[in-house]
């Protein structure tokens, strides 16, 4: 990063981004050109500026990016919006981490700002502040040529990374006005109309090619697992199979006589073994015998006892604790005067991230022992600061936290137990420390999408429309429970009581990509595709004739329904099945069409079509793929994935029980469309996710006639499903 | 100590004979773009080349490879040159990024043994190499577009 030397002049304004209430920035010019730097920041010290945007006098723009990138795209789509104002030429366009400080850096959520990448929302939540910051820098560089020129600033105009006055044919470059250019007495406020039309925009809803991508291809992309230190050791982390547990004792003198063994660290729900090879630290780790406190919460817990004996008792029980998610109009009157009643009971089991990248830290402390280094690929740089310091004592300032690429978050990522650890092993050995879990602590260790259990009830009126609907999802980890769980973005139904009942295990749960919304549109979807087959309707005029669906639905299901030439008769064996997707303020709807192998059971699905709307998409190309992947994660979750518990501890180790998609079960085809909009941009990352289930399961029904109600659809409960 | 090549240049690794080649790159000789995804050999993304052949390091050992040839993502390429390297690129294949130096060296071994690959003979190949970000169409389309272009 350059850094400001000296004498650089600072000029701040509070709140010039009006309504907004954006970034805020300074300007300084300095031996490397203009920064446009955030204020807190350029008050701190000139020989810390971390800017936001810095030109270089060789035209060079350099753009802080707050994308934390773990595939989605981020890492260049939130700067594409500040550069598209900017009217920066993108070729010239190079990107930086920005700092892990919310103050600064953060979008703002409430009262606080935060650098959380989640749920599909970073470009949604940037896209506002990022537009005005790139248009406030723009007008500073045309004020600055106007002045050289003795022109009227009006009449200046910009093409990508220059500025050029018509009336003369007079041109600069952003570089060469970073090179001259005198600061001025203030920043110019900018407000939402001077900003871009949609139709003038160069960049913002055009390919531009991933910052990302080329170093990706040759090895040279740095993940956190690829950080070397010098004198650096290595360490690795066992936990207790029953997840929480503590640890009592261990053969300490054995390990520690090992080859290469240089440490032995208690942790609090673990042990850390740290020597000077990775290898030599593995096997000391695989010698590692911990005898755990009994009595941790999860101890005993069976959790598929649980989901068919206690969950499914709950969901149907009356007498059951239940927090209400959505209570509208008299749902018991509905129901007392339907014409029909539709009901039924869905299943999903527990879903693991099985990002590629173990999860592993890198620390080291600085002599005094006051300050800590982190190397870590993380959703949330800023909390993870401040998580870290609050774990060794700290102040947040006492952490310096260096972003890397994440091999995968899916949800995993925004919170950084483990490289806490490799701040406390790293203290307690006094040296550079890279801890990194083998793939089996990540599972046994994991934190889960919870396991559910629903019960969907729809009430129908004389003239067939749903009056109706009732929903109980039994399931660990509350909210973790219930996204997704309201359909009144694309059904409208008068009557709704949506509740849920929880229980709880002392299994470590987290988010997950979509979290609930797959195993809830599965329900959901199921039970809408049971009463068009019961009604002999074809799922898409159900949709449109009995459920009250806004423009926006609507437009999505016509869409889709001609992608995939829905009426089209497939081949013999083939089968198409519908689903709405709803995700972060994104509405879609999708098709498959699957086959089925009948002896062993397996599906598979041959071709995805999916229609989405999106609002403004910033980057097509990304979010094209971004939703491919998006129904390759989905699909794996609802084929093959589940994580069992049994007596309190994690029973799958490895890819060989913990089963992902692999490329020859992918679908042949994945189509994807978006549809046209200049709303403000929603989020894109998950939407292609929760589609899936209910939309393979209705396909299943078509080629079948037989329902799947638990997911995912292993091959034995296929074959189950089909003697019924 | 064991000797052997690494993209053209000749080591020795310090390190006992049953070390996996999978952490002799990565930590011994600093080549990190061979990615750790599962060490038992189910992931791919530990994929190298040794004489030629494409092998999970995690499951092969030191004492395996003395004296051999093994190339790596470095390797393969000087400058991103390689005909999946551009491709890759051109349909913006990788996401997370973390598995595709494995998928692209599995794929390197098919293109050096059949020039036109059909579709099934690429799933078929590249079956043991999990993206977690599900980049597979993309994978294929590049495969094809660099067997095309080669």
């Amino acid at each position: 990063m350059t850094h400001i030397q000296r004498k650089a002049l600072h000029v701040s304004r509070r709140g010039f981004l009006g309504s907004a209430a954006g970034l805020t920035f300074a300007l300084a010019f300095g031996p490397s050109g203009i920064s446009i730097m955030p204020t807190a920041q350029a008050k701190a010290s000139a020989r810390e500026i971390g800017a936001w945007v810095r030109i270089t006098p060789d035209d060079r723009i350099v753009i802080l990016t707050p994308g934390a990138e773990m595939g989605q795209g981020s890492m260049t789509g939130v700067p594409v919006a500040l550069a598209e104002e900017l009217d920066a030429d993108w070729d010239k366009v190079s990107l930086e981490w920005a700092p892990a400080d919310a103050s600064v850096y953060g979008y703002k959520r409430g009262n606080s700002r935060s650098m959380l990448i989640a749920g599909s929302r970073a470009i949604m939540l940037y896209y506002d502040d990022m537009r005005l910051a790139g248009a406030q820098v723009r007008k500073v560089l045309l004020h600055a040529a106007a002045k050289k020129w003795g022109a009227d600033p009006a009449e200046l105009k910009t093409e990508p990374s220059v500025v050029v006055h018509p009336a003369t044919g007079r041109r600069l470059t952003y570089g060469a006005i970073a090179a001259f250019a005198d600061p001025p007495s203030a920043m110019p406020a900018v407000s939402k109309d001077e900003l871009k039309k949609p139709s003038e925009f160069r960049i913002i809803g055009k390919a531009v090619g991933r910052h990302d991508i080329p170093p990706k291809v040759n090895g040279t992309a740095q993940y956190s697992i690829d950080v070397h230190l010098p004198g650096m050791v290595y360490a690795s982390t066992v936990h207790a199979p029953v997840q929480l547990s503590k640890p009592e004792r261990w053969n300490d003198a054995e390990v520690r006589a090992m080859k290469g063994v240089s440490g032995v660290v208690k942790l609090d729900y673990g042990v850390a073994v740290v020597g000077d090879t990775y290898e030599h630290v593995i096997a000391a780790r695989n010698a590692l015998k911990v005898k755990w406190a009994e009595g941790a919460a999860a101890a005993g817990y069976n959790s598929e006892d649980a989901l068919y004996k206690t969950y499914a008792g709950l969901a149907h029980g009356k007498s059951a604790q239940s927090t209400s998610v959505k209570k509208s109009g008299d749902t018991d009157a509905a129901f007392a005067g339907a014409a029909k009643v539709f009901k039924a009971s869905f299943m999903s089991d527990y879903g693991y991230h099985a990002q590629m990248e173990p999860l592993n830290g890198v620390a080291r402390f600085n002599e005094a022992g006051d300050t800590v280094e982190i190397w870590e690929g993380t959703q949330a740089p800023d909390s993870s600061r401040a998580k870290i310091a609050q774990a060794l004592g700290f102040k947040p300032s006492q952490v310096i936290h260096h972003q890397q690429y994440m091999g995968g978050g899916f949800g995993r990522r925004s919170i950084t137990d483990y490289t806490i650890e490799a701040a406390l092993i790293a203290r307690d050995v006094k040296k550079p420390v890279k801890m990194i879990w083998t793939r089996e602590e990540d599972i046994a260790y994991g934190m889960f999408r919870p396991q559910t259990y629903q019960c969907v009830e729809a009430a129908m009126g004389a003239d067939g429309k749903v009056t109706g609907w009732r929903h109980c999802v039994v399931g660990d980890g509350g909210s973790l429970t219930t996204g997704g769980i309201k359909l009144d973005s694309y059904y409208g139904i008068p009557n709704q009581d949506i509740e849920q009942r929880g229980v709880s295990h002392g299994i470590r749960l987290k988010h997950w990509r979509a979290v609930a919304h797959p195993f809830n549109l599965f329900a959901i979807e199921g039970l809408v595709d049971e009463m068009a087959a019961a009604e002999g309707q074809d799922p898409f005029e159900f949709r449109r004739q009995r459920l009250a669906m806004p423009a926006k639905a609507q437009r999505v299901f016509e869409m889709v329904e001609k992608m995939s030439d829905w009426k089209t008769k497939r081949p013999e064996g083939r089968a198409l099945g519908l689903s709405v997707s709803e995700r972060s303020g994104s509405l879609g709807a999708g098709v498959v069409e699957i086959s089925l192998d009948r002896r062993s059971g397996k599906i598979h699905v041959h071709k995805v079509w999916a229609a989405i709307d999106g609002g403004t998409v910033v980057q097509p190309e990304m979010a094209r793929r971004n939703i491919e992947s998006g129904v390759i994660y989905g699909l794996s979750s609802v084929l093959k994935e589940r994580a069992t518990i049994k007596g309190g501890a994690v029973e799958q180790t490895n890819f060989h029980d913990y089963e992902v998609l692999r490329i020859a079960e992918a679908p042949e085809e994945i189509h994807v469309e978006f549809v046209e909009s200049d709303a403000k941009p929603t989020g894109l990352g998950e939407i292609g996710n929760p589609f899936i289930s209910a939309a393979v399961a209705n396909a299943f029904h078509a080629l079948t006639g037989k329902r799947l109600y638990h997911m995912p659809f292993t091959p034995d409960r296929v074959l189950e499903a089909l003697k019924a | 100590m064991v000797a052997f090549n690494v993209n053209g240049k000749r080591v020795s690794v310090n390190a006992e004979d049953d070390t996996p080649l999978l952490w002799a790159i990565r930590e011994h000789l600093q080549l990190t773009g061979t990615k750790f995804g599962c060490g038992a050999g189910l992931c791919g993304a530990c994929t190298v080349h040794v004489n030629g052949e494409a092998v999970k390091s995690c499951q092969t050992v030191l004492a395996d490879v003395a004296g051999a040839s093994i190339t790596t993502i470095e390797g393969l390429s000087p400058d991103s040159s390689h005909p999946l390297q551009k491709a890759w690129i051109a349909e913006q294949v990788p996401q997370c990024g973390y598995c595709q130096s494995g998928q692209i060296m599995k794929a390197a071994e098919l293109l050096a043994q059949n020039k036109t690959p059909s579709r099934a003979e690429i799933v078929s190949h590249m079956n043991g190499n999990i993206c977690r970000c599900g980049t597979y169409t993309r994978i294929v389309a590049a495969i094809q577009r660099a067997a095309k272009e080669a």
